[in-house]
């Protein structure tokens, strides 16, 4: 039996994982320069279509790839109105926000209450990993999770690798700092920005897709409920660094679960306090990471601006 | 839906232009209105709502005409536009269905005297403005039951959305009739904040299954609680309508509503001429709350036990607030041979002896 405590543990990766695709998708994006707010919306279209796939098929791989896809349409929409056309970053990102919550609440109308197939549900039962598993504690809190769990830190690893160790890597952060830079060295700013732009989409639908497939998992309306937001700041709180969102993703799932758990004592703090912790968190760590400057995890230089060669 | 509005409206044109006049068959037909919390599919809450104004329709087949707003929110004005969009359809009968409708219920009852406003929940009326609800309590007591004979651990988790007396009630019910049974078991609750959010729903059940509950309830209107029941291979206890598919191996039993047979009678007097504003609490003897089917996951006996109790509630033998009722104190708050009266109830702000959490003041 393990202790409340791992317990606990093990539910905050759970409720991080979300969270996790959603910060590592968001980073992407921004480290090519990219301020996408659409997180929410695409979250969501990740959601609603992962979940119909999974109902239709009953093929779980099919419905991650549907849902990555879904994702990848969404902001194929903002990247072309950004990067093509030029135009503002946030309102193109509110307005994705506003689009995926609409397509969502639309597709959903005749899945609401729906369940997901048993054939979906056994494959995203909890795996003890061999030997890692085993581990005291940790291998209770990391190592007994689902598949999808384990796509999420692998996932974060390789893009660490990617972003940090090889030269697609380098090119698509040296874009997010100075694309006339970048131009000048002779990378494709435009094909650079839409490949990560669209990348980083298909990852925040799988955000949306863990919560509708093997978190709920059951289409429920509007099914995030502010998730995606929080993951905008989360990737502010980890300095754009995949490594670093695992920890940030798990500890912010922890905060989201924590309330239930604290209910138990006796502990003289409103519990309404309790659940706004998420959100005064959020705000502590944008003060504080605006203060707090390192040349590694810092705002890439260009973020939120539109490129125009004849600009140089 | 739109669809048969759309050909409702050819009909009534086409009959316009025939013979100039709304024929007397259109006339007569009378237009009701429902606004709903959540989505119709929602399989609780307002699913219980809907199957209600889909009896209606049969009732009294040619006769009434209904059309339905969801996912109206209720804690802002969403609900008036919404309103004055159902009268300017023609609607003269306007069910609101969440309690948080109800000041703005009042204000737009206001501006049109000659439509009639029932309002679900709430406890403000007028002239021409009634409000309804039903006594859920009485099969929450015999889901206790259920509940309490079915426990091996003797906890029992208790997902619950806000302070206020109706969840108060519904889990002092509950758990009275827990103790009915099995005096030893203890009710767990979590406290959520908020009536519709999935994963938090499920989480909260989660944190009662890992302190050790075997059976968990719920006042919550998703079937998040039951989901997570079922995967810990425990049993549940659902609320609003039968839903028994969403989690088959967990699922018990529920206590449900029943608004069709109400939902008719309001407006039949409504056609009848003799519908009168009041304040409508039905219980288990008008079949406005019933407890679903129990299922084969239920425990031994529990059935006989269950409609041993019905019968008596239903036949005005056994008040579920009768004394002696011990708080949380151990101190009697209903003597014996007394009992909890409709104004107590609707200020209800204490737990029974038994319950394991707390009312955040």
């Amino acid at each position: 039996m393990d202790s409340l405590l791992v317990k606990f543990l093990a539910g905050s990766v759970q409720a991080g994982t979300p969270l996790l695709f959603a910060t590592l998708g968001e980073s992407l994006t921004e480290r090519v320069g990219n301020l996408n707010l659409g997180v929410e919306g695409l979250m969501l279209m990740g959601a609603v279509i992962g979940f119909n796939t999974a109902l239709v098929t009953g093929n779980p791989a099919l419905a991650l790839l549907a849902a990555m896809a879904a994702g990848a349409a969404g902001s194929l929409i903002f990247a072309f109105l950004t990067v093509s056309l030029r135009a503002n970053q946030v309102v193109s990102g509110l307005t994705l926000t506003i689009f995926g919550t609409g397509f969502a609440g639309f597709l959903g109308q005749s899945l609401t209450g729906k369940v997901t197939p048993d054939s979906v549900k056994a494959f995203f039962t909890p795996i003890k990993l061999p030997v890692l598993g085993d581990i005291p504690y940790l291998g209770s809190i990391f190592f007994r999770q689902d598949i999808f769990i384990y796509l999420g830190y692998l996932t974060a690893v390789v893009l660490g690798f990617y972003l940090f160790s090889t030269r697609p890597g380098l090119n698509l952060r040296a874009v997010g700092e100075s694309p006339a830079a970048a131009d000048a060295s002779g990378v494709s700013v435009v094909r650079a920005k839409y490949i990560h732009t669209l990348l980083g989409g298909a990852l925040c639908a799988l955000g949306g897709a863990y919560l509708s497939l093997v978190y709920v998992p059951a289409w429920q309306e509007n099914i995030t409920a502010g998730r995606g937001w929080i993951a905008v700041a989360l990737v502010i709180f980890t300095g754009w660094n995949p490594y670093i969102a695992i920890l940030g993703s798990f500890f912010f799932g922890g905060l989201d679960i924590v309330g239930f758990r604290l209910q138990k004592y006796d502990i003289k703090i409103s519990q309404y306090l309790i659940d706004a912790l998420p959100y005064v968190v959020t705000i502590l760590v944008l003060i504080a990471s605006s203060v707090r400057k390192s040349a590694r995890n810092s705002t890439p230089g260009s973020l939120g601006e539109p490129y125009f060669r004849e600009e140089r | 839906m739109k669809g048969r509005l759309l050909k409702g409206a050819v009909v009534a044109l086409l009959a316009l232009a025939c013979t100039g006049m709304i024929s007397a068959q259109t006339a007569k037909k009378i237009k009701v209105g429902f606004i709903y919390l959540g989505p119709v599919g929602d399989g609780g809450y307002t699913y219980a709502h809907d199957l209600g104004r889909k009896y209606l329709e049969q009732a009294l087949p040619g006769q009434v005409e209904t059309v339905y707003k969801e996912s109206v929110s209720d804690g802002n004005a969403d609900s008036e536009p919404v309103m004055r969009d159902l009268i300017d359809q023609g609607c003269t009968i306007i069910f609101a269905t969440s309690f948080g409708y109800m000041d703005h219920v009042e204000k737009i009852a206001k501006e049109y005297p000659n439509v009639k406003f029932l309002h679900c929940s709430g406890y403000k009326s007028g002239p021409n403005f009634g409000n309804y609800f039903g006594r859920i309590e009485q099969p929450r007591y015999l889901s206790g039951i259920v509940a309490g004979m079915k426990t091996k651990t003797n906890k029992i988790g208790y997902v619950l959305a806000f302070e206020i007396p109706e969840c108060i009630r519904g889990v002092d019910s509950f758990t009275l009739g827990v103790r009915s049974v099995n005096p030893k078991a203890t009710v767990l609750l979590k406290w959520t904040h908020t009536w519709y959010d999935p994963a938090k729903e499920k989480d909260a059940a989660v944190a009662l299954l890992d302190e050790g509950c075997d059976v968990i309830a719920q006042h919550q209107d998703t079937t998040g609680p039951q989901i997570a029941a079922q995967e810990k291979g425990a049993f549940a206890i659902g609320y609003n309508s039968d839903s028994k598919n969403a989690a088959p191996k967990a699922y018990l039993t529920a206590p449900i509503w029943n608004w069709g047979p109400y939902y008719t009678a309001q407006v039949k007097a409504v056609i009848a001429g003799t519908w009168k504003p009041e304040a409508y609490w039905g219980g288990m003897a008008d079949g406005v709350v019933d407890l679903a089917p129990l299922t084969a996951n239920a425990p031994k006996g529990a059935q006989a036990a269950v409609d041993k109790v019905k019968a008596q509630i239903i036949a005005g033998k056994f008040d579920v607030w009768a004394g002696p009722v011990k708080d949380q104190t151990g101190a009697v708050r209903i003597a014996k041979g007394a009992t909890l009266d409709d104004k107590g109830q609707l200020s209800l702000d204490w737990l029974v002896e038994g319950i394991v959490g707390k009312i955040e003041k």
